[in-house]
């Protein structure tokens, strides 16, 4: 079981780095002795330039009810056609998911409410258009994928007066523009142990859903959502117990926190003799805390049948040919090139793929650039992004750096300006008066030095090993100080050993 | 007392022959046919609205049009009427139900927009059972249609609106849409030509849903030249309706003079045994003069064997009202129509269904709800399904050794109302009709002489997918059969 606070995962590998991981997790870690069992069901909108059964705008922020016609308003005698691209979309994400795709039947899930036009949702219910995958977590864990399937997106809702619940609601306002957007809604199995796994399986699919170009995914727009089915069980045993679906998580950071904290009410429940039932909760995210939503009782039967007014999606050999034929890199396999060109652990090559960086930290090496050097810079240099950097200037300025025409704060200080205002590093390392310091001048330098400060080196040059390396830091200051820090570390190290004799 | 007049001022094909030559005005084919209504709908009530200013400026512009030598199409002139649950952009369309009240379609139906294009001219919005729930149109929120042959007796159903505006004059062509019937049933009892085409020859588009996977449209005429003329300009893929078969109207008018010598026409054993109860001695016996008239003109007729047609009512009762109960779920006061009011928005649905639906449709609602609910869905949606695929099966091994099928349209002649006031006795009605809604195969009634109350009598003639063009040769030869018998 993986202690979630400090990061290390179950398997005991390095710790996945994430972007928009947020602060750390509050919540305690759940006790030893239990284990989470966790499933995700992941929501995509598709940024296809229609909606998924008419020709409306799929935009986000238009004027309410603008982006709307018959058929996704549901007006009696409107019927739906498929948007092919959707289709293509969902098929690209289930072979990058590595399921089986299959011809496919859109189905009709039954419920009422206000913002879904038809009272029923247009989706897929037995013969989904993708089942039976995996996605491989950057530490190697491997999460199972149950479906992943088309659907259509409801209105939106805002309810005025009482709770902000309709049931209380004294009106409300429905914005029929994301009706019929298309979705894409992934299930993984219940395979999640641990909050991290969790959120390294979001990062993952939303990596791969921003690699494919089939979704923005941003969780804070809604374009990415994410449910969590939550159950623990005492460690050691393969028991499934009652699950809460947790809703209304808004980013990565907050699905560790929800998932930590449903575990830990669900533990706390056992421990005092009761249990918790099978309901719908969701995660308040000021509050920290998931508040029950929809009990079982009312749990809905949806009446599932085969939309008839759709025919069944039936992928020719050519379509799938055509789509494993385009299928772009995907962040795994851009990892592992990175870690090899660059030299770098699985969580730094993680971080500048999360980053979008990796196809230009590539590109920079490609040109010629070292790639440790290219990592670094990237890591912790250019964390604000690369600006107006390209990968052949990047290049430009790694060579410099390592040719010794400049030292890395020189090399650090020409990198930044060039990610702010471009231009190549020769001109602005020119024009900063940064020349390559001969090792004929810096020699004169130390020799100077040896004469006034006889008795620091000696130190520097006696046995005592933590002794010596203060005085190596002594040296390398003054040299600095004399440059005005333009002298390369390593050179001065490599001429201040040479001394040592 | 008879309102009965069929192709009063002329059929579809003469009144378009006269308006395209100049001979007669679309302005006064329209004046007469709106008289005609006047002095008659008070007792017939074929419509819910009848379209009287759009029609009359639909025809001064097609006037003009054909003034300035413009070719209006095949359809000029011709008034039409529309069943009440095809879209008309801007005029009520109701269903003949309350929920709809008030509520005016931004958009047209396909059929409504290729009438148009064609130079017919839409004159009223006619009645039907609530939705299409029914066989007589007594399940009209707004009263029952009388048919014009008997004032006493319902002019069948649910497209009973636009079979007796046919009978009446009002038009000489009408579009009704039929999911178990609901064309040929009517048009039996209204002495008319009716037909269902194959499921997705004619686009839904437009037309309000009941039984989405069984609901095809079709005209009614007086005979059929006309019916083939207007299928023509009805059928034909549609890209906004998915479920369009993609190819171009079949050219059902080219045979029609053919004959029918060499076919080889099915008599269904199952349909005229006594395995189906209630089949009316002089019905059978129509249908028998009509199977001795196609030998007579050179056919060969055989008993043939579709043994899941006696299941088709159940297997029917459980998909339909399956597919209704989700069709008609959006009629939940929200957005459009009747909305009574609540203390919540549950409530309000609740309040707005209550009082917007009539017993039939919620009597299908809840049906179909619970043969699609947890547990049941299986066994009785899901069963019906494998009927339908049995039953394609059958009829497609019966295509093999014959070409056409025959059989009654309906049981009996036209009843009187409230004859059939159990639910089950009335769907009993639909048992010849219903097989080829389920296997999505086209099927035409044509009027055969009349029962021994001098009602007509229609007899049915069934062909495989796409089989319309020798549907339509074999009818006109039933057709020239009956004219030489009257
Ligand atoms: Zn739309």
């Amino acid at each position: 079981m993986s202690d979630a606070s400090t990061g290390v995962s179950a398997s005991g590998m390095a710790p996945v780095v994430m972007i928009d991981r947020g602060p750390d997790i509050h919540e305690p870690s759940i006790p030893d002795d239990w284990e989470l069992v966790c499933g995700l069901e992941v929501h995509v909108e598709l940024s296809t330039a229609t909606k998924l059964f008419c020709g409306c705008a799929n935009a986000f922020g238009a004027e309410p009810n603008t982006n709307v016609c018959p058929t996704c308003l549901g007006l009696p005698g409107s019927l739906p056609v498929i948007n092919e691209k959707a289709v293509t979309d969902a098929m690209r994400l289930g072979r990058a998911l590595n399921c089986t795709v299959q011809p496919a039947v859109m189905a009709r899930k039954n419920y009422f409410y206000p913002d879904m036009p038809k009272d029923f949702q247009t989706s897929q219910y037995d013969k989904p258009t993708n089942e039976n995958g995996w996605l491989d977590l950057p530490d190697g864990t491997r999460i199972n994928v149950e479906r992943a399937h088309i659907e259509e997106d409801t209105g939106k809702s805002t309810h005025v007066g009482g709770d902000g619940r309709i049931s209380s609601a004294e009106y409300s306002l429905i914005d029929y523009n994301r009706a019929g957007v298309p979705l894409l809604e992934i299930v993984s199995r219940p395979d999640i142990r641990t909050a991290e796994e969790a959120k390294a399986y979001v990062s993952e699919l939303r990596g791969i859903v921003l690699a494919l170009g089939v979704s923005d995914a941003r969780m804070e727009e809604g374009s990415m959502r994410v449910d969590a089915n939550i159950s623990v069980r005492p460690r050691g045993t393969d028991e499934l117990r009652l699950r809460c679906e947790v809703k209304n998580i808004n980013s990565i950071s907050s699905l560790g926190r929800a998932i930590q904290h449903e575990a830990n009410r669900h533990i706390d429940l056992y421990l005092t003799g009761d249990r918790p039932i099978q309901e719908t909760r969701h995660w308040d995210e000021e509050a920290g805390r998931t508040r029950s939503g929809r009990s079982k009782e009312d749990a809905e039967d949806y009446r599932y049948f085969p939309e008839p007014d759709l025919v069944p999606l039936e992928p020719s050999a050519e379509e799938l040919q055509a789509i494993d034929e385009s299928m772009p890199q995907l962040p795994a396999a851009i990892r592992s090139e990175l870690m090899t060109a660059a030299e770098i652990g699985v969580e730094d090559a993680g971080l500048l793929v999360d980053r979008g960086d990796a196809v230009f930290a590539l590109e920079a090496i490609g040109a010629g650039a070292d790639g440790s050097r290219v990592a670094v810079h990237l890591i912790n240099n250019l964390a604000d992004g690369v600006g107006a950097l390209t990968p052949a200037s990047f290049a430009e300025l790694v060579a410099m750096e390592t040719g010794g025409d400049l030292s890395s704060t020189q090399t650090k200080e020409v990198l930044a300006e060039m990610a702010g205002t471009g231009g190549s590093a020769k001109d602005i390392a020119a024009a900063k008066g940064f020349e390559a310091m001969d090792t004929g001048e810096l020699d004169g330098l130390i020799d100077g030095l040896i004469a006034d400060h006889a008795d620091e080196w000696s130190r520097f040059c006696g046995d005592d090993e933590g002794d010596a390396k203060k005085m190596a830091g002594f040296f390398t200051g003054q040299i600095m100080k004399a440059t005005r820090g333009q002298a390369d570390g390593k050179v001065v190290a490599q001429l201040l050993n040479a001394r040592k004799g | 007392m008879t309102h009965a007049q069929p192709a009063a001022f002329g059929t579809a094909h003469s009144i378009a022959a006269a308006v395209r030559s100049g001979e007669r005005t679309a302005a006064s084919v329209v004046d007469e046919h709106l008289a005609r209504i006047d002095a008659a709908e008070g007792e017939v009530n074929a419509y819910n609205h009848v379209m009287a200013a759009e029609a009359r400026a639909a025809a001064a512009d097609l006037d003009v049009r054909i003034a300035a030598g413009e070719d209006v199409g095949p359809l000029a002139g011709v008034p039409v009427t529309l069943k009440d649950n095809m879209c008309t952009r801007g005029v009520p369309t109701t269903c003949s139900s309350k929920i709809l009240e008030g509520w005016h379609p931004p958009y047209s139906a396909t059929v409504v927009d290729r009438l148009a294009a064609a130079g017919a001219i839409a004159v009223g919005k006619a009645n039907l059972d609530e939705f299409a729930m029914g066989s007589s149109t007594e399940n009209s929120a707004f009263g029952p249609t009388r048919n014009p042959h008997n004032l006493g007796t319902v002019p069948g159903g649910s497209s009973g609106g636009s079979a007796a505006a046919v009978a009446a004059g009002f038009s000489p062509l009408s579009l009704g849409s039929d999911t178990g019937g609901s064309i040929r049933q009517p048009a039996s009892f209204c002495g008319l030509v009716g037909v269902k085409p194959t499921y997705g020859a004619v686009s839904r588009y437009g037309l309000i849903a009941f039984g989405s996977s069984l609901d095809q449209i079709g005209p009614f005429a007086t005979d059929v030249a006309d019916a083939a003329l207007s299928y023509e300009v009805i059928a034909g893929h549609d890209e906004r309706d998915s479920t369009s078969v993609a190819q171009p109207a079949l050219a059902v008018s080219s045979k029609l003079d053919a004959g029918v010598e060499g076919l080889r026409v099915g008599i269904i054993s199952e349909m005229v045994g006594g395995s189906i109860e209630g089949l009316a001695p002089d019905v059978l016996a129509r249908t028998t003069a009509a199977a001795d008239a196609l030998v007579a003109a050179g056919a060969t007729v055989d008993e043939c064997s579709i043994p899941t047609s006696i299941h088709g009512i159940a297997a029917y009762y459980m998909v339909a009202p399956a597919e209704a109960s989700s069709n008609l779920a959006r009629f939940d006061g929200v957005r459009y129509g009747l909305r009574e009011d609540g203390n919540n928005t549950a409530a309000m649905n609740t309040a707005s269904r209550t009082a917007g639906f009539g017993d039939e449709v919620k009597r299908r609602i809840m049906l179909g709800t619970y043969a699609l609910s947890a547990g049941y869905r299986d066994a009785y949606y899901g069963k019906a399904q494998q009927v339908r695929a049995k039953m394609a099966e059958e009829f497609a091994s019966v295509y093999e050794r014959f070409d056409v099928l025959l059989t009654p349209t309906a049981p009996s002649t036209a009843f009187a109302f409230g004859a059939k006031a159990d639910p089950m006795a009335m769907y009993l009605n639909d048992v010849y009709t219903i097989p080829s809604n389920l296997v999505g195969h086209p099927a035409i009634s044509v009027p055969f002489g009349a029962g021994d109350d001098g009602m007509p009598i229609g007899v049915q003639v069934l062909a495989p997918l796409m089989g319309e063009v020798v549907m339509f040769q074999v009818a006109a030869e039933l057709e020239r059969a009956a004219g030489g018998a009257a």
